[in-house]
């Protein structure tokens, strides 16, 4: 069924008693030409174009629970691509552009929001830095807008501009940057995907790899053997879990980061806002509800909860940058699993075992990339080839020292 | 999270800086250690359960310690001063 004003209007009269089930809920075939582990974003999105762009019919996404559950339910929504370094610039923009049109190339309502994200910076040597990455950006042909304190008071004038320690000297702006709906992200693709003849099977557990020699030809699963030219991993947190039934150990950590939200307030925060002194992102829904976040735990973890000293800490940077927050009441917490790469940055390549292909390493970014994620595995997975913008991030990348670290933080995941 | 230092008796994780997993720094002189070095500085098991890794009782008494933990519960199931060489990592 296809979304307009007409088919709402049809159903409205109809007693909203026609709508259909937006995508198909399959039961795993014998064989396909591509399955793809994993029905978050990414998978689903890698589905998506699969089938779309390059043609390919039989293919399947297998999720251990529903699809949408794990990390593309449990993140802040944040869509950007303000990066400073040319193997990140092109990917994220892709990404961005292809945000611009996700809604009416998936006939769906994702609340693409561009409504702006701004960076603060709060000392003169970090202005500096913003204002190279600006230039970074502009030369790459991505918007970039440097503000000084008075430009950014006019836009947030409840921020603490003149805190003792963190005065805040202006940001970077970039306003084609925002939001999206997160859920309606997936359940766009998973339509899309269905519509083009793609079995999203739910409750499907990979618990093991089928082999021919070298290659992986399949998986095994709690629903039986399904078997597969060729296997994506796109399943963030359970990377390490999963490559190590291939026998595979991958240059990553799974932590925990958590993410929070407040009680509905009026309109206060029009955009995307970061404090540049310690780690701390906010935004506001359309309902009104504050969301927000800070760092990681810090340490490994499987938990998909976090605990309390991190959740002190992000409180204190939401106060520090805006005093009023204090009086803010929470209304909810979640962890999720962050798949750290040792560098800060994703993997999309092909793995040292024929037949499985490796999309992971999303740390705490994965949410904003899901598009041009998707775009650039699928072209891998079908032309055995990787994408002109997601060449720099190779498996091997570690081992040749071709590192993509944005922060310049080295190998220590829990700081990127 | 509460981690039993051997010293100290049991003290609020945040007292504490993570370094990560348990691992043995290469000698550099012997033959591979490159391939060895690639392995240990980029490499995890990063298993789902128990997890040996290194802490540092920062705000404490200044040791090292290798806190076998499960990384499914956040239960810390042990808690030893490392040795040497490992600490040296």
């Amino acid at each position: 069924m296809r979304y307009s004003i007409f088919s709402l209007l049809r159903q409205a009269a109809r007693r909203q008693r026609g709508w259909t089930p937006a995508w198909r809920d399959a039961d795993p075939k014998d064989a396909y030409e591509a399955i793809i582990v994993g029905g978050g974003g990414h998978g689903l999105a890698t589905a998506y174009y699969l089938a779309k762009v390059h043609g390919m019919r039989r293919i399947a996404v297998l999720e251990k629970g529903g699809i949408g559950l794990g990390n593309a339910g449990r993140n802040t929504t944040i869509i950007r691509s303000n990066y400073l370094l040319p193997g990140n610039i092109p990917f994220y923009e892709l990404s961005l552009k292809l945000w611009e049109g996700l809604e009416q190339e998936l006939n769906y309502n994702a609340m693409v929001s561009q409504r702006g994200v701004l960076n603060l910076c709060h000392s003169d040597a970090q202005r500096d830095a913003f204002a190279r990455r600006g230039n970074a950006m502009r030369l790459h042909g991505v918007d970039a807008e440097l503000l000084d304190a008075a430009a950014v008071r006019r836009m947030l004038p409840t921020l603490d501009f003149d805190n003792a320690r963190f005065p805040i000297r202006g940001g970077l702006l970039q306003r084609r940057g925002g939001t999206a709906r997160h859920d309606a992200v997936v359940w766009a693709y998973a339509r899309g995907a269905s519509a083009h003849g793609v079995d999203v099977v739910q409750h499907c557990e990979v618990t093991g790899f089928l082999r021919e020699g070298d290659r992986v030809v399949g998986v095994e699963t709690t629903r039986g053997a399904i078997r597969g030219q060729k296997v994506g991993l796109a399943v963030a947190g359970s990377t390490s879990s999963l490559t190590r039934l291939a026998g595979l150990r991958v240059p990553l950590e799974t932590h925990v980061l958590q993410a929070f939200v407040s009680e509905a307030l009026k309109p206060l925060i029009p955009g995307v806002v970061t404090f540049g002194a310690g780690h701390f992102y906010i935004s506001q829904s359309d309902k009104g509800s504050l969301v927000f976040g800070g760092d990681l735990d810090g340490y490994n973890s499987q938990a998909q909860r976090g605990n309390l000293p991190t959740v002190e800490d992000v409180c204190e940077s939401g106060v520090a940058l805006m005093p009023m927050l204090g009086r803010v009441r929470l209304l909810r917490s979640w962890g999720g699993l962050m798949d750290m790469t040792m560098d800060g940055s994703p993997i999309i390549d092909h793995t040292s075992i024929p037949g499985l292909y490796l999309n992971a390493g999303w740390c705490y970014g994965g949410f904003k990339a899901t598009p041009a994620s998707g775009w650039c595995f699928a072209q891998l997975i079908a032309k055995d080839e990787p994408h002109e913008v997601a060449r720099a991030y190779r498996l091997d990348r570690f081992a040749t020292g071709h590192l993509i670290d944005e922060k310049g933080q080295g190998a220590q995941p829990n700081l990127h | 999270m509460r981690i039993p230092c051997p010293f100290c008796g049991e003290r609020d994780s945040s007292e504490f800086t993570y370094l990560g997993e348990a691992l043995r720094r290469p000698d550099p002189a012997q033959p591979g250690a490159a391939a060895q070095f690639f392995e240990f500085v980029y490499l995890r098991k990063d298993p789902t359960g128990p997890h040996e890794e290194l802490w540092y009782h920062e705000r404490g008494c200044s040791s090292w310690l290798c806190v076998t933990r499960d990384t499914r519960t956040h239960e810390i199931l042990a808690a030893r001063v490392v040795r040497e060489e490992l600490a040296s990592s």
